[in-house]
């Protein structure tokens, strides 16, 4: 047998390669067992980072379905209650330029909003419950509603089916707990020295003030 | 060990892959935008340099050479950076998910980046040893490593730059390419 493979190049040849091939197989195999990966841990950071308002804006029925299609390579620009702020965020995690807003999808509010229904209107007819995505109504049939507003995500979904339209979307009135320091202007437009005679007034102004 | 330290200034400055023998230019390229995604292209890059020099010793002494199939070389220098491409490919999902997905089709694509392929090749054609082999591997990776991370350090320092129109882009990170390559040129009267 080793006579026959020392003196025919050709069967040399391919049991050389193939015995390779075979070893290499193996380890792989053995690795790929060894490395197995449970799940998509790249799907839980994505949906660490959406708002979590299970709104649908997306076109998705909540926000981890959403984080599985961008894992899955879609655009992360379809997410108008987190706005710029977690488009950046996901750019940033998933090493990609980050896009503006899809306005397909709806626009971002400046304010957080919370629903309000006007229940002396309230007629009971358990619409707006069934729309809500995170259970923040209260109610039953024929009896008023209302929302719980610390569960209230401000998705906007529970006014399209109200037949009276007695939901209202309130600003959350800002308190001493979630004021926040003002984001200041873009790097930029932080130094004016650096801009090398680009400073345009308004900057230059602020600066001043 | 001034033999061993020859072989690692030789491999990291002197005959640097990327900049001197203009190997492994596609990641050098690919992966240079950002510093983070660089430095993590860079230890897989080196990881699989060095074991794919190992193996590739092992294979040509072990099974090659005995059988006299040097003429295989190629092929079977191929087969093996494959499988270890692959290794490193689950060991990075496995361990870091993010990278993974930051380095997207550059990690496969370690297989064709012809600085690994030319470390095996030219180990045998200089009839190293093993240890020789390696290092000369660990070399290579780590010559590789250095360019790639200075290379995308300046390139994000590039994207902020005011670089005139119709420089901006690829334009501005080859002429920086070329120069650092000038600039290693410096070195070749080191050893």
């Amino acid at each position: 047998m080793i006579e026959l493979i020392a003196q025919n190049p050709i069967i040399a040849a391919l049991v050389a390669l193939v015995g390779l091939s075979i070893v290499f197989g193996g380890l792989l195999g053995f690795a790929a067992e060894k490395f197995k990966v449970e799940g998509d841990p790249i799907v839980e950071q994505i949906d660490e980072l959406l708002p979590q308002t299970q709104c649908g804006q997306c076109g998705f029925p909540g926000c981890r379905p959403y984080a599985e299609s961008i894992a899955n390579g879609d655009v992360i620009n379809k997410c108008p209650p987190g706005g710029q702020a977690t488009i950046n965020a996901l750019a940033n995690l998933l090493g990609v330029p980050a896009p503006e807003l899809d306005a397909e999808h709806g626009e971002e509010s400046e304010v957080r909003t919370v629903a309000f229904i006007r229940e002396e209107e309230c007629i009971g007819c358990t619409k707006c419950i069934q729309a809500c995505p995170v259970d923040a109504i209260l109610g039953a049939a024929k009896l008023m509603h209302t929302v719980i507003a610390d569960e209230c995500t401000g998705c906007d979904l529970c006014v399209e089916p109200c037949p009276v339209d007695c939901i209202d979307m309130l600003p959350v009135a800002e308190t001493i707990a979630d004021w926040k320091w003002s984001i200041p202007a873009k790097p930029g437009q932080m130094i004016a020295t650096d801009r090398r005679g680009e400073v345009s007034p308004t900057v230059h102004n602020e600066d001043a003030a | 060990m001034a033999e061993f330290a020859v072989i690692l200034v030789s491999s990291i400055l002197i005959n640097n892959y990327v900049l001197v023998q203009f190997l492994g230019l596609c990641p050098f390229m690919g992966v240079s935008n950002k510093l983070e995604s660089a430095i993590g292209m860079a230890a897989a890059t080196t990881f699989v340099l060095t074991l794919t020099a190992m193996a590739s010793y092992i294979v040509n002494a072990m099974v090659l050479e005995p059988l006299g199939l040097i003429y295989l070389r190629t092929i079977a220098f191929i087969l093996v950076i494959a499988a270890v491409v692959q290794f490193t490919k689950m060991f990075i999902e496995k361990t870091s998910p993010l990278l993974y997905r930051v380095l997207g089709v550059f990690l496969p694509l370690i297989t064709t980046n012809c600085a690994v392929l030319g470390v095996a090749l030219q180990n045998t054609s200089k009839d190293l040893n093993f240890v020789q082999s390696s290092l000369y591997g660990f070399g290579a990776g780590a010559g590789f490593s250095l360019v790639l991370i200075f290379f995308s350090a300046m390139r994000e320092r590039l994207a902020a730059a005011d670089v005139p129109e119709s420089f901006k882009g690829a334009a501005i990170a080859m002429i920086t390419a070329g120069l650092m390559s000038l600039a290693f040129m410096g070195f070749s009267g080191l050893v």
